[in-house]
């Protein structure tokens, strides 16, 4: 019962906090004129472009990032699960992207691809035939490359551990039986590996989708938002933020919470059933 | 560092709004505020009343020998024989950040805060939430008397003075003398942008401005605006649903069409939508730009990196956005508030009056580059040998042009960058009138930002 009451104060007091702002149209600099509006936070927001904006490139920096990890972090598992060189060396290499902080990894991409100094431009201007100097961070889709590039080389570790535990819990005879059956290496792979380790593959999507779905600290550092590359966390950001704007600000981290929460409800009920079928 | 003691003068009123905000600032901004707790540097010393000054990062850090504002500290605890110490803080790089970090402290009542290094263009957003003490009548000519005017105009909002100018700063156009002799310029008469844009495009060179999505961008659109007899907004001091803009103005389109013409002409660089001022000095210093607006700090930077040219280097007012009209070069700065939640008012204006010192400005304008706000320092033959501009930049603080006074300052300037972002989009025709209908609808509530 303790335990319950300080779930329900730490996790529950804040959201319902953010829930009971959000009916209010109030500034930090101006408390005195808080009023009630009731939904209107949510409708400014639903009918405003910069929110559909933010929720685009939350959702395609979420779905890029997300296959992309999924595909090379499960190389990466097959390799160090087949590899003779040590594991433990191999796992120590592979997480050193992950156990940098997001804030540096994001500033050492941003000054690689540098508009005159980064060196990603002078790599390319050593090419024949080229001569320019791109601005990356100046158009939606080169900004959206890099924040992606960043995103999956620190979390793609991240994903492939999970994936390598899934690998070590495929049943080993069943890959033999298969081959000894003339089964081929793809054939194996898509009959009997993938589908023994469904488990660990939701959980892997699960966590990642969650994160990335929550992005902030690589746009804040390479765009600031420019160029159409704000995310739903930006955009609470700068509401609550930089304009303190608290009630817009709330209404944005509910709907950001709620998305979290669909997504976390599909990802579970996928989960529930791959552990269902794997009983039977 | 957000308990509360009301001193004995506050009425129940200003109670009241204290607590509510210190309510409203724990709610919202608990987690971030626990963050940046950890931040910045300081000093210690003992003896009088204890001050805490929060200074923006300069030239000499947190050195209280390096002639920026932790030695100004340091030299007026001493001046101050004892009746104070000032002990400080560091804020945040950004103008945007400081204003954040200052912004959480104040609406918490934060009696950790006594005096403010304030950027000029929030003094107005910060007098009207009730966060900066008025200056007391005595002090007022000690603030103002011997100032440039723009910077005396910032430091008020609603008829009464709430912060003492410190520095002022203002932007020159800084060019290669032998560049502009061979396009054909009289550097000798007023240039115009038009001038400009066509003499970098004959010679093949480029211009270093500040266009990317941040304040520098608003500092050159307001010049360009200003340069037209125009100005952002109109009714300064009125609220936010009755503010009206002059974007969608003759002047407003022509500054438009000269950020058209100089994206269109190619001559602000490959990242012209990614420049500030430390790349626009980089583009001038690595001679790929022979024209460069910038803030004089330049004239340092470029003598510390000991370039080949500096025998080549010239300067000059502003350029005007219309032929004939008075350029109003863009006006910086840095201007002392005190904390009306402060327990510690009296001695922080005191310290104040110390900091902002004819003197004190001089050893800041020498130590840092920073130029002074007083008008007497520039007459100082030590100012005259180290900043040869020193009158270009004396005559330019008088003519400058303030950026908008308004309390809803920080949505003004972010939905203009947002509008004209990037600079290659920008159209007269239609970017003053989408930038009008934005903040119209921003400061209505019916938009985000």
């Amino acid at each position: 019962m303790p335990a319950f009451v300080v779930m329900v104060l730490v996790t529950g007091y804040p959201i319902l906090q953010a829930v009971w702002n959000s009916f209010f149209a109030y500034r930090l600099t101006d408390p005195e004129n808080r009023r009630f509006v009731g939904l209107n936070n949510y409708l400014v927001s639903f009918t405003d472009e910069v929110f559909w904006s933010a929720m685009w490139m939350t959702v395609l920096v979420t779905v890029i990032t997300v296959i992309v990890e999924l595909v090379l972090g499960f190389i990466i598992a097959l390799v160090m699960h087949r590899i003779v060189i040590p594991r433990k060396t191999l796992r120590t290499l592979v997480l050193i992207p992950y156990s940098i902080i997001t804030v540096v990894s994001g500033f050492t991409w941003l000054y690689a691809f540098q508009t005159g100094t980064g060196f990603v431009n002078q790599w390319i201007q050593w090419m024949p035939g080229i001569d320019a100097n791109y601005n990356w961070f100046g158009g939606f889709w080169s900004s959206l490359f890099v924040i992606s590039l960043s995103e999956i080389w620190k979390t793609t570790p991240f994903m492939s551990l999970l994936l390598l535990a899934g690998l070590a819990q495929v049943d080993s005879s069943m890959e033999e039986a298969a081959k000894v059956d003339g089964a081929s290496w793809l054939q194996v792979l898509i009959k009997v590996i993938l589908p023994s380790m469904k488990a660990a593959v939701m959980v892997a999507l699960l966590f990642r989708t969650l994160d990335a779905f929550r992005i902030f600290d690589n746009i804040f550092i390479m765009t600031g938002g420019a160029n159409e590359t704000s995310s739903l966390s930006m955009l609470i950001y700068r509401q609550t933020i930089d304009r303190t704007e608290i009630g817009l600000g709330s209404a944005l981290s509910v709907i950001l919470f709620l998305c979290v929460l669909v997504i976390a409800a599909v990802f579970v009920k996928a989960f529930k059933v791959d552990l269902a079928e794997g009983r039977g | 560092m957000t308990r509360h003691v009301a001193s004995a003068d506050e009425g129940s009123d200003v109670e009241t709004r204290r607590r509510g905000r210190a309510a409203l600032a724990a709610a919202a901004t608990t987690a971030v505020a626990l963050g940046l707790s950890a931040c910045g540097g300081g000093s210690s010393a003992s003896g009088g009343t204890q001050l805490t000054w929060w200074i923006n990062p300069d030239g000499g850090g947190s050195d209280p020998e390096g002639g920026g504002q932790a030695q100004l500290a340091k030299e007026c605890t001493d001046k101050s024989e004892g009746a104070y110490t000032i002990d400080f803080q560091m804020l945040p790089n950004s103008a945007s950040d400081q204003r954040q970090q200052l912004l959480r402290r104040l609406a918490s009542s934060d009696t950790g805060v006594d005096i403010m290094s304030i950027d000029p263009v929030f003094v107005a957003e910060f007098a009207e939430a009730g966060f900066l003490a008025k200056v007391p009548e005595d002090k007022k000519s000690a603030f103002t008397d011997g100032i440039v005017p723009p910077a005396v105009t910032n430091a008020r909002w609603d008829d009464q003075l709430y912060a003492a100018p410190f520095w002022a700063n203002t932007q020159l156009l800084w060019y290669r003398e032998s560049v502009a002799e061979e396009a054909g310029l009289d550097m000798e008469e007023p240039i115009t942008w038009d001038q400009l844009i066509e003499a970098a495009k004959k010679m093949d060179t480029e211009i270093g401005v500040q266009a990317s999505r941040y304040e520098g961008y608003m500092v050159w659109i307001n010049a360009l605006i200003e340069g037209t007899g125009a100005q952002i907004v109109q009714n300064p001091g009125a609220s936010g649903e009755d503010l009206k803009f002059g974007l969608d103005t003759e002047g407003g389109r022509k500054a438009a069409a000269v950020i058209q013409k100089l994206a269109d002409a190619n001559v602000g660089g490959p990242a012209l939508g990614s420049t500030n001022e430390t790349t626009s000095l980089d583009m001038f210093q690595n001679e790929r730009a022979a024209f460069m607006l910038n803030w004089p700090y330049v004239y340092a930077a470029l003598k510390g990196a000991e370039v080949k040219w500096m025998d080549d280097l010239a300067w000059t007012r502003y350029p005007q956005t219309i032929e004939g009209e008075e350029s109003k070069p863009p006006l910086g700065g840095i201007e002392m508030g005190v904390n009306s939640a402060s327990d510690n008012k009296e001695a922080a204006w005191d310290a104040v009056e110390c900091i902002t010192s004819v003197e004190s400005q001089k050893t800041y304008m020498l130590g840092t580059g920073n130029p002074a706000a007083h008008t007497k320092v520039y007459d100082d033959p030590e100012i005259r040998e180290a900043f040869p501009m020193a009158e270009q930049i004396r005559s330019s603080l008088a003519d400058s042009g303030p950026r908008p006074l308004t309390q809803y300052y920080g949505d003004v300037s972010s939905g203009i960058q947002r509008v004209y972002s990037p600079p290659g989009s920008v159209d007269p025709e239609t970017t003053p009138e989408r930038a009008e209908s934005l903040l119209h609808a921003v400061l209505k509530g019916d938009a985000l930002l």
